[in-house]
């Protein structure tokens, strides 16, 4: 690390627990020894709050051991106004803060006396980061800080990932280089798949047939990691952990739906060795040093190899023992699924899907917080931001449509005139109302929480968390539902927060979080569909081997370069199963599509399910001709009719205009009071499609949401692999592959005037029963 | 469009799915809380620059229920105009299109708390129109019978089938009637807000607007 020092950029990829956080802050504190530098001399950034301030007390103590000059402070949403101010005036050597709190410096007018005489800045935990907006706002901060401090050089810290080349990319200051350091990944981990004596169900997602193994692991293992995939099921799997822990073992449960106070008590217990285990999320992806943790079990599909690979890393941090690892399928499925996972795990074969240019959103609060800063001018700008490897290839145009709607609105009818946002005044752009300035800072930042309230025991009780509004709006007083592994009972909602009371004993409702479900990724799939070309699979559990062998002989399996599409009839409906592996968004997509499709051509659809690899859709008239129904371009039409009234595409375009700085989450002066004068985003999206549909935020909106929730990337990347090549099946009855298909929950009815349907249905039934029809 | 036909003081009246109403005797259609120039007095006071169309948006589907119904009388129940300013400031197209809507009928502009000078447009302005037996205001008052109001802009949800709705909706009961909010950048309060609940009777109902006006008890 020493030797690199000099370096413009430098990339250093280390696994989990290698130490290379403090490697990144060794060049730091030789050039800091003599005591010499005045000013800020290193930044560190880190993806976590708590990391920033971890990684300070894990510094302070060497500093103050080698007697040397050096000032280390944190700065992050939790560091006070007065400890802030005073950095600005007088900033420290070395500064650890996050994304959110540099873009909010970079805003400052003092901005170039902060930063002058900066020499080096550590990105951590870069490969998190760089999946991320986040990442894009940091990369864009670092562009303007280049300018300020142009001796800066980079240094990024990254976990082990497939595309090193392109997380370089992202760091480098453009057109210069990163160069890469790869340090020794260590031996390989010791993973396997969990032996249990149950056999795995059909389907979902729970795994409470494999409790009693995973309780007989914990007990044999000073500390676990149980991670799961989605909150809802780390809250079903934590409850049906309790009530088989007959001997109360100390066991958590940590994501990043409960209280913060909640996951504080968890995170200190843990540091202490006082719990045997963890249920948790990804909120323990990154980041802090769990201590003694010796397995990590990993339940339901990890769904993407990489992510598997970083959360194995956390158990054992010595660097030279193998980590260890056990993976719980939720399903039968799943069973293949972990194999391949396994497999490629064991091949060092990553995944992760490219990600495409740097997001417009991001750029026009970029251009925002420079007008913070002060006056501007677009070549001065332009030029600073194509130095960012994700805006590289902007155009000058791309950008000058994203200035013009950060000044103007950009709007087709020019309404503004008077009160643009930005003026353009001598040549530099510049903030019409300086005042506004403060209502900019205060809407800084990328992360998105969506409509959430709080969850607080009635009676001034302890808040435990927060679930979602939609979820909120479903109870009615007397529901239960888990949160943080307790069975609550819902009491009513009083200013914005649920409160419920104690209710143990009774069957709960589970909570809906906004974490995100992934998709299998493209590799996996991939390596799925290879692996049911094997003659046999000695390698998978009894169960699951039958299963494939009977698939193959009632029907056939499905190949890599051909779409296989079952037809068969069952109680009833007329069915087909298309096994696309694309992914559960893609293939939840192509359902949405394929009944559509059915509807224009008359073949009464009624309604469909899809998993990550296949999509199941039932109707009343048997299909024998499929080839149609999967042309890509006819697919691609009705895309955009249905995209434009979409939810997921309203979704996609409050997040993205939150972003760009059309919505303000955060008014100066909020007052609960004022509800009836905020209006929900869907409004301005109806608007915007009604009459300006070419405006920069639908074209940004329409891009994500097809690279995103919608995922078309991966049906057209399906079509290309098959190419036309669809082997219809005309069978008598359900095959065993389709058959878990018919367990899956959310199946989406099809009917157009279901909304008016339902409302009239219940309407009546209310009147009724309130005795006034 | 259907409606939902109700009594109020001895007065017919229909709730309209588009969040009017309309009191066929009289020949008389009442819409609350237009918020007209809305984006304009965001953006004039610092804000950010929503899209400027709502009130474009709001005339048209104004212009679409006069079509529907062709009333003598046309009540608007306060807070037409998001400030006196963004009145001033309406572009010539869209003060020629209210002189339009104006034309050949009566047309009443109730003060509200956004708008509560006059506005440099045809009509009468006033405190409140009693027309008996009714008598309409911005705000609504304890102790009325047959008062018509806006101002609180009330929504409701109904939830079927793991389907949560949320829509406008008028709350009705034997005093008066508040109506939704019919200019389209606007929110709502839900109606199980202790204003609300206050407000109005036990067995009050509310009725959510779109294409099938339908009434429910009012969700409290």
């Amino acid at each position: 690390m020493l030797d690199r020092a000099r370096e413009p950029a430098l990339l250093l990829i280390a696994p989990t627990g290698g130490g290379k956080t403090l490697a990144g802050f060794l060049p730091s504190l030789a050039e800091l020894a003599d005591g010499t530098h005045k000013g800020l001399h290193t930044l560190y950034i880190s993806p976590l709050k708590a990391l920033a301030a971890d990684i300070r007390r894990n510094l302070e103590t060497p500093v103050a051991e080698m007697n040397l000059p050096i000032r280390i402070e944190d700065r992050t949403g939790d560091t006070s106004q007065t400890r802030k101010k005073a950095q600005r005036a007088d900033p420290p050597h070395i500064l650890l803060t996050t994304p959110e709190s540099l873009a909010l410096l970079v805003s400052y007018p003092d901005a170039p006396h902060i930063f002058k005489g900066l020499q080096r800045v550590i990105v951590d935990e870069i490969h998190a980061l760089a999946e991320s907006k986040r990442g894009d706002q940091l990369m864009l901060a670092l562009s303007r800080l280049q300018s300020l401090a142009p001796d800066l050089r980079r240094v990024g810290l990254s976990a082990t990932v497939d595309r090193p080349h392109d997380i370089a990319a992202l760091l480098a200051c453009h057109p210069k280089p990163c160069a890469i350091l790869q340090a020794d990944p260590g031996p390989d981990p010791d993973i396997a798949m969990l032996r249990t004596a149950e056999s795995p169900p059909w389907s979902g997602g729970g795994a409470a047939y494999a409790i009693p193994a995973v309780l007989d692991q914990v007990r044999k293992h000073r500390t676990t990691l149980i991670f799961h995939n989605t909150r809802a099921q780390a809250e079903i799997f934590f409850h049906n952990l309790w009530l088989a822990n007959d001997e109360g073992l100390p066991i958590g449960i940590h994501h990043g739906s409960l209280d913060r106070a909640q996951r504080e008590k968890v995170e200190a217990a843990m540091v202490a060795g006082q719990l045997r285990a963890i249920v948790c999320t990804g909120s323990l992806d990154l980041g802090l040093d769990w201590g003694d943790v010796d397995l990590v079990i990993q339940v339901g599909a990890p769904k993407n190899v990489k992510r598997l690979i970083q959360r194995i890393g956390r158990a054992n941090h010595r660097y030279n023992a193998p980590s260890k690892a056990r993976l719980v399928p939720a399903n039968r499925f799943e069973v293949i699924e972990c194999r391949a996972a396994l497999e490629a795990a064991r091949d060092h074969d990553l995944d992760g899907d490219p990600r495409g240019p740097g997001p417009r959103d991001v750029l026009c609060q970029h251009i925002l917080i420079r007008a913070c800063s002060g006056p501007f001018t677009a070549d001065q700008l332009f030029s600073e931001i194509i130095t960012t490897g994700a805006y590289r290839d902007l155009s000058r145009r791309e950008f000058d449509a994203c200035l013009d709607f950060v000044a103007t609105g950009g709007y087709a009818l020019r309404a503004y005139d008077r009160w643009q946002r930005l003026v353009l005044r001598n040549g530099q752009w510049q903030l019409r109302d300086p005042r506004s300035a403060a209502r900019i800072r205060m809407n800084i930042g990328t992360i998105q929480d969506s409509d959430l309230l709080k969850v607080r025991m009635r009676g001034r009780g302890p808040a435990l968390g927060e679930v979602e509004e939609g979820f909120a709006a479903s109870l009615t007083p007397g529901d239960t539902f888990l949160i943080g592994g307790k069975i609550v009972r819902y009491e009513g909602l009083r200013e914005m927060t649920i409160e419920v009371s104690r209710d143990p004993g009774r069957k709960p409702k589970v909570a809906v979080f906004s974490g995100t479900k992934f998709s299998t990724s493209t590799q996996l799939s991939q390596r799925i569909l290879r692996m049911l070309q094997q003659d046999d699979w000695p390698e998978l559990p009894d169960h699951t081997r039958t299963w494939l062998h009977l698939q193959r002989q009632v029907s056939r399996l499905p190949e890599p370069g051909r779409l296989l599409v079952e037809s068969f009839p069952h109680d009833g409906r007329e069915h087909i199963c298309a096994y696309g592996f694309a992914g559960r968004n893609a293939q939840q997509t192509l359902g949405l599509l394929l009944t559509k499709r059915m509807e224009e051509m008359g073949l009464a659809p009624m309604g469909f399910v899809s998993t990550d690899y296949a999509t199941l859709v039932w109707g009343l008239d048997p299909i024998l001709d499929t080839a149609p129904l999967f042309d890509l371009g006819a697919l691609r039409d009705g895309l955009d009719g249905w995209l434009a009234g979409n939810a997921v595409m309203k979704r996609t375009f409050r997040a993205v205009a939150t972003i760009a700085g059309l919505i303000e989450r955060n008014t100066i002066g909020q007052k609960k009071t004022g509800r009836q004068a905020t209006f929900s985003s869907d409004i301005l999206y109806d608007t915007l499609m009604k009459y300006d549909p070419h405006h920069l935020l639908l074209d940004v909106t329409r891009e994500e949401a097809m690279r995103g929730l919608v995922d078309f990337a991966r049906i057209e990347e399906m079509a290309t692999r098959i190419q036309g090549r669809i082997d219809t099946l005309r069978l008598c009855r359900v095959t065993p592959l389709a058959a878990p298909l018919f367990l899956e929950v959310g199946k989406v009815p099809v009917s157009g005037a279901a909304d008016e349907r339902l409302l009239r249905d219940e309407t009546t039934r209310l009147m009724q029963a309130a005795g006034l029809a | 469009m259907n409606g939902y036909d109700f009594t109020l003081a001895g007065a017919d009246l229909q709730v309209r799915g588009s969040g009017a109403l309309y009191w066929p005797a009289r020949r008389l259609l009442c819409v609350s809380d237009l918020h007209l120039g809305k984006s304009e007095r965001m953006a004039r006071r610092g804000g950010t620059a929503l899209p400027p169309y709502e009130t474009q948006d709001t005339l048209s589907r104004l212009d679409a229920e006069l079509a529907a119904t062709t009333p003598e009388i046309v009540v608007c129940l306060g807070d037409s105009f998001d400030d006196a300013a963004a009145a001033d400031a309406l572009p010539d197209r869209d003060r020629l299109w209210i002189s339009r809507l104006q034309a050949g009928r009566r047309w009443v502009w109730i003060e509200g708390n956004h708008d509560p000078g006059p506005v440099d447009l045809g009509g009468t302005h006033l405190n409140e129109l009693p027309m008996h037996p009714l008598v309409f205001r911005h705000i609504a008052q304890p102790a009325q019978s047959g008062e018509i109001s806006g101002h609180y802009h009330p929504k409701a949800s109904l939830t079927a089938k793991g389907r949560t709705i949320t829509r406008p909706c008028f709350l009705i009961d034997g005093d008066r009637v508040i109506l939704p909010a019919f200019g389209t950048y606007t929110g709502g309060l839900r109606c199980h807000d202790v204003v609300l609940t206050d407000l109005m009777r036990d067995e009050a109902l509310a009725v959510l607007t779109g294409p099938f006006p339908a009434p429910i008890p009012m969700p409290r």
